[in-house]
């Protein structure tokens, strides 16, 4: 007997909920050879703003959380991530058309890097901060600090791959995000919200936006509460006036990234999304 | 008994409502005979108001309107001459990077910070001129109300003394619930010869329902007529310390006296929503109750405000978004 398929409709993912677009559009995902896979919602320059104000307000609790604490709860994505790849391996087979091995090789690869970076959080400080001599009887530290909200257009061509490998390093630092998933292949993108939803991770640390990213991160470049921008799938857009743009605020722009592995794990990609804060102390107080 | 045989001394306009001489028992005869409020139809109609669009450029103009309708606030236990300073440099320009942002209409505090804040404003104080900023302090061992009357009393004319151009009192909600009219009727009218200054001249009054804990809409209708017999300027809905404070429904219903008020005497009554209301949005659905419901002459400083602290810097967001283009942030205006 055949049973009448339900057709999935998502929401976007902000402040920790899945609201509706505040604009009611949404737009259909199709596989490769354009058959209907489901709906996602269409974001517009209004729920950047609200992705925004979400990101902005969970900026406290996710920096100020010890580096070890943000550790966990992002090993612990993994770990959900591990639990969930029978569901991934299947979008990504249906939404990019390629074989049942290679999806499970990009879902490995994306667990891999997430728990790559999980570990980089209580770590990447000693690696990157320093114990500067000076000629005085002082300390004098250099410490990164997360930057604070950071605006993401994740690769357009990869499914979950590309999407963690510019949301994680973020994360790590304690940086907050708005993330544009991939426009025609956000499924992936929208199951993780799903996974980031029921981990510890705190409403409004990560905010995940499907749509149009030629309508949305024009706004996202030019809001002034947004400090950093990562343009690393934004090859495809105008991204010369993004940098325009992001510069009025003088906010960290890393550009777009081609090739077939954008945004490839590396340290960098974390302390790109950090600020460098130097504290002078006596050494004595003698 | 003596106090229900004790005549009131109502506002002029007030005594025509009353057959013969008002007295506890014919105030409280008159308030329980005003009709109840239909609670469904009032948060039905507030809803409605709330759901109007409003395109880009009346936006600019009601963001505009907001700002020149607000009495900055704080009344923090922990404020100091110094923070009232830096409150009074905000009223005075509310936006640096935007010399055509209006001032607000006033700021409100303690009775004790009065003389800081008129220091502060120097040239910029109304002193009884409808230009200006006016300087509103709360009075009346605000925000409960439980003192004697001696005390309260002291404590408005020590603030009208130190130059406070409007006074925001407070009733005795447990003497109100416990159906003791005249003695709030009493109050009220005290606190209105408390506000007399020594030239004559009296420091406008707001008086303070706290709906929070009036309970029903039916006792903030009748707390609202009460006000306003015993001569109150305005009527405002909470203290701020009291949850829930200012909601649309409520405000609509207190809009609803005044507007009645309106039509049976001529008089103009204020209304002044505070608390709660910390966006930009939430205070445009205000303006549209206002002038849907007694119409637009109330959107001026003199008959409607927002006590509100948050409130500006969420306007002054929205203002540099129309100016500048973009969306901005917490970062481009100051912390209160």
């Amino acid at each position: 007997m055949s049973r009448l398929a339900v057709p999935k409709t998502y929401k976007l993912y902000i402040g920790g909920k899945f609201p509706r677009s505040e604009s009611g559009r949404t737009y259909e995902v199709v596989t490769t050879n354009g058959a209907f896979l489901a709906n996602a919602a269409k974001a517009s320059r209004k729920d950047a703003r609200d992705a925004v104000v979400a990101a902005r307000s969970a900026v406290p609790g996710w920096a100020n959380a010890t580096a070890y604490n943000r550790g966990q709860v992002l090993y612990r994505i993994a770990e959900l991530l591990e639990g969930r790849r029978a569901q991934f391996i299947d979008e990504i087979v249906q939404s990019e058309g390629v074989s049942t091995s290679a999806a499970t090789q990009q879902v490995d690869e994306a667990i891999d890097r997430w728990v790559w970076y999980a570990g980089w959080a209580d770590k990447y400080v000693q690696v990157t901060g320093n114990a500067n001599p000076v000629s005085g009887p002082y300390f004098n530290l250099s410490v990164p600090e997360p930057t604070g909200v950071v605006a993401i257009v994740a690769p357009q061509n990869s499914s979950l791959v590309g999407f963690v490998s510019v949301v994680a390093p973020a994360l790590v630092a304690g940086n907050t995000v708005v993330v544009l998933a991939s426009e025609r292949l956000p499924l992936s993108a929208i199951t993780l919200s799903e996974v980031l939803a029921t981990s510890d991770v705190p409403g409004g640390v990560v905010n995940i936006l499907t749509g149009s990213a030629a309508e949305v991160a024009p706004w996202l470049a030019s809001h002034a509460d947004v400090n950093a921008l990562d343009l690393t799938g934004a090859g495809a857009l105008n991204w010369v006036d993004l940098e325009i743009a992001a510069a009025e605020t003088l906010k960290r722009v890393l550009r777009p990234e081609g090739g077939t592995d954008p945004a490839a794990p590396s340290l960098d990609r974390i302390t790109a999304l950090t600020e460098t804060k130097t504290v002078w102390h006596t050494k004595s107080l003698i | 008994m003596t106090e229900t045989q004790k005549v009131l001394v109502p506002r002029p306009t007030a005594l025509e409502f009353f057959d013969g001489p008002v007295t506890d028992a014919s105030l409280r005869r008159y308030l329980e005979g005003i009709p109840g409020v239909d609670a469904v139809g009032l948060e039905q109609r507030a809803a409605g108001l709330g759901t109007r669009s409003i395109k880009t450029t009346s936006k600019k103009r009601a963001l505009d309107t907001i700002i020149s309708l607000i009495d900055l606030t704080t009344l923090e236990g922990a404020d100091t001459p110094g923070k009232v300073r830096s409150l009074v440099a905000k009223a005075i320009t509310p936006d640096a990077s935007d010399q055509s942002t209006p001032r607000v209409a006033a700021v409100c505090v303690y009775g004790d910070m009065v003389p800081y804040a008129v220091e502060a404003l120097g040239v910029h104080h109304a002193r009884g001129t409808d230009s200006g900023i006016q300087v509103a302090a709360v009075a009346t061992a605000f925000p409960s109300g439980r003192a004697s009357l001696a005390v309260k009393l002291s404590d408005t004319a020590d603030a009208v003394d130190a130059g406070a151009d409007e006074i925001d009192m407070v009733i005795d909600r447990g003497a109100f619930l416990s159906g003791r009219y005249g003695q709030v009727f009493d109050e009220i009218v005290a606190v209105k010869e408390a506000c007399r200054r020594s030239d004559g001249s009296y420091a406008h009054l707001k008086v303070i329902l706290e709906t929070g804990e009036l309970n029903t809409y039916d006792n903030i209708r009748r707390a609202s007529w009460l006000a306003i017999v015993a001569g109150g300027d305005f009527i405002k809905t909470s203290t701020g310390k009291v949850a829930p404070a200012a909601t649309l429904p409520v405000t609509l219903l207190m809009l609803e006296v005044v507007r009645d008020w309106h039509r049976l005497t001529g008089e103009k009554i204020g209304v002044k929503p505070a608390g709660g209301i910390r966006t930009s949005k939430d205070a445009i659905k205000y303006l549209v109750t206002v002038a849907e419901t007694v119409g637009e002459d109330w959107l001026q400083p003199d008959l409607f405000r927002f006590g509100a602290s948050s409130l500006l810097n969420d306007v002054l967001l929205q203002r540099q978004k129309m100016t500048t283009g973009h969306y901005s942030g917490a970062d481009y205006v100051t912390i209160d």
